[in-house]
């Protein structure tokens, strides 16, 4: 049931054409950054140079930069590191999360509802304002260059707290009492019956850490001048500025394939799950 | 205390262990390290308590230039990167073929290493004694001069991380507004379309109305983004920022901490401070207007 307003057909068919119009070319201009790096990556140093204007596709594509990314400087190991970071952050984040998320949803205990506005109070700091303390807390502890250092400041995400509790207080408290009846422990309930029935909410805060934790740049620059221990992020930084001689573009190109290729599949693979946890609780703005 | 309370305890305490030392404990630290005078990173000792960092890092020119710089960014980026977003949602939202499609790949700068991909705009934006770069080559269609944008004038390095900053914030943008769009009840359409209600006057009197509590946090949260720039300037112009004149207020409070130019936490804790009131004061001002204009209705 159409009814068209004074204007008619051709007018509302141009107006579609145009709507496609505008997002395509939004689609170009997110996917072009993409397709150069691709494209890059896969000259050869001697054909990228020589072209003074830029060739938008080339015929003779090389995996050589490839090699010389993970030869000429430690990619594999800032991609190990990276991947080790964001394991042990991400699982300590959610057993931290999942223990502290139950208390507020199902525990009693004295002290609970002020502990609870402290937490909530404590999403509005901005880590800014406290990573200057926390760096020199590491850097007293010796444990600059480290993966205790790296991590633990890392870990706590109060926001996650807030929305795995919501979740927990979604699920009936009657199947709490009959837990209780049946003599199940608190522990053996949380990970049985409570974190099994709000898995949606867990892969989605899992996954948002996991983005968070690859992509996290500051922290790992600020607690990290040993190359042993960079990150990826670091790792794009330093080969920026010293490795491969300043020019060897494709080979640069082709190691920010590898750092950005991670991110870009798990997206694919969740793609529901991640856009519909960002809309509830992501940021980045 | 009794066995119960002692349990809940023991569920939170993980959480309260790491917030207390690595949030809590912090917050109050920066205030005092803020105050101290003539810190010495070396013998944890300072000579005196006042206000001189904050006199000091006023007076920098650095800091001065970071301000600026933020402010510039915040000025521009905010309202260009709302503005597109709300548009590209209106047409994502009106459309229902391709749709998933469009919105997988508007998505895609949100799941990257800003850092890596800022090494991409800097290719594509830098001259070169080898290439005037692909930027250089379309704006040279339209008959301009190459330009470097990324050692060159002022206002051409600003250009660049304005739109890589836009680039960077608008898959955030869109996902918000087009759900918020989604959820606009449809009897508000159809009353209007029988009542034949110009498009226009349905988007100004009903889309935007409805959606505009969604707004409002997107500027909110958008300016307090903004205000934190730091990551994108550092991809586009290299770790030494204030050499480039491109720092930022968060790259000021950084450099202050560490680097070459580092070992002063109290300068640090007072530019992190200041920054901090400046989004503060600039929350609250969004909040007092857009209670005037929102409607909450919904």
């Amino acid at each position: 049931m159409e009814h068209e307003y004074s204007g008619g057909l051709g007018k509302k068919r141009a107006l579609r054409g145009l709507t496609y119009v505008l997002l395509t070319v939004w689609a170009l201009v997110v996917l072009f950054p993409f397709y150069w790096m691709l494209l890059s990556s896969v000259k050869s140093y001697g054909a990228y140079n020589a072209e003074y204007i830029p060739q938008l596709f080339t015929l003779q594509p090389t995996l050589e930069n490839y090699r010389e990314a993970f030869t000429a400087v430690p990619l594999a190991r800032f991609f190990a590191n990276t991947v080790l970071f964001t394991l042990l952050t991400t699982a300590l984040m959610l057993a931290v999360t999942v223990l502290a998320a139950y208390a507020f949803a199902r525990l009693n205990f004295r002290g609970k509802n002020l502990v609870f506005v402290l937490f909530l109070s404590l999403m509005m700091i901005p880590s800014e304002l406290v990573v200057i303390t926390n760096f020199v807390t590491i850097t007293e502890l010796d444990l600059r260059n480290s993966f205790p250092g790296l991590i633990l400041p890392s870990v706590t995400s109060v926001f996650y707290i807030y929305l795995l509790k919501e979740n927990f207080e979604q699920v009936p408290e009657q199947l709490y009492y009959a837990a209780k009846v049946d003599g199940t422990s608190d522990l053996k309930y949380l990970f049985k019956v409570m974190v099994p029935i709000c898995r949606p909410t867990v892969v989605t805060i899992t996954i948002l850490k996991a983005i968070e934790c690859w992509n996290s740049y500051v922290w790992p620059r600020l607690i990290t001048d040993d190359e042993r221990y960079f990150l990826v992020s670091n790792g794009i930084q330093t080969i920026r500025e010293s490795g491969f001689g300043r020019e060897n573009i494709p080979a640069m190109m082709a190691a920010v394939v590898v750092i950005s290729a991670p991110l870009i599949l798990l997206f694919l693979a969740f793609r529901r799950m991640i856009m519909e946890g960002v809309s509830r609780g992501g940021t980045k703005g | 205390m009794d066995k119960k309370s002692a349990k809940g305890w023991l569920y939170i305490l993980p959480a309260f262990l790491f917030l207390g030392v690595f949030l809590l404990y912090p917050l109050v630290d920066v205030f005092i390290y803020s105050f101290e005078e003539g810190f010495n990173f070396a013998s944890q000792s300072y000579y005196g308590v006042g206000s001189y960092n904050y006199a000091y890092v006023l007076r920098d020119p650095y800091f001065l230039q970071a301000v600026k710089n933020t402010f510039l960014l915040v000025a521009i980026t905010v309202p260009v990167s709302t503005g597109l977003a709300l548009l590209i949602s209106l047409g994502l939202s009106s459309i229902s073929r391709l749709r998933e499609l469009y919105q997988t790949i508007f998505f895609l700068p949100y799941v990257t290493n800003t850092l890596a991909v800022g090494l991409v705009f800097m290719i594509l934006f830098k001259r070169t004694p080898y290439t005037d770069g692909l930027a250089n080559l379309i704006i040279g269609l339209f008959g301009a001069e190459p330009v470097d944008f990324i050692d060159g004038p002022y206002w051409a390095k600003m250009t660049v991380l304005c739109l890589y900053t836009v680039w960077i914030v608008m898959p955030f943008k869109i996902l918000i507004l087009t759900s918020a769009l989604a959820s606009v009840n449809r009897d508000y359409y159809n009353a209007a379309r029988i009542d034949g209600t110009p498009a226009w006057r349905i988007f100004t009197r009903i889309t935007v109305p409805m959606i505009s509590p969604t707004i409002v946090y997107l500027i909110i949260t958008g300016f307090i983004g903004a205000f934190k720039a730091y990551s994108d300037a550092v991809a586009l112009f290299g770790t030494n920022l204030n050499a480039a004149g491109m720092n930022t207020i968060v790259g000021y409070v950084y450099d202050m901490l560490y680097g070459s130019s580092g070992g002063y936490p109290s300068y640090a804790s007072a530019a992190a401070i200041l920054l901090f009131a400046i989004v503060l004061t600039i929350t609250c001002l969004n909040l007092l207007i857009s209670r005037k204009h929102v409607s909450y209705l919904s």
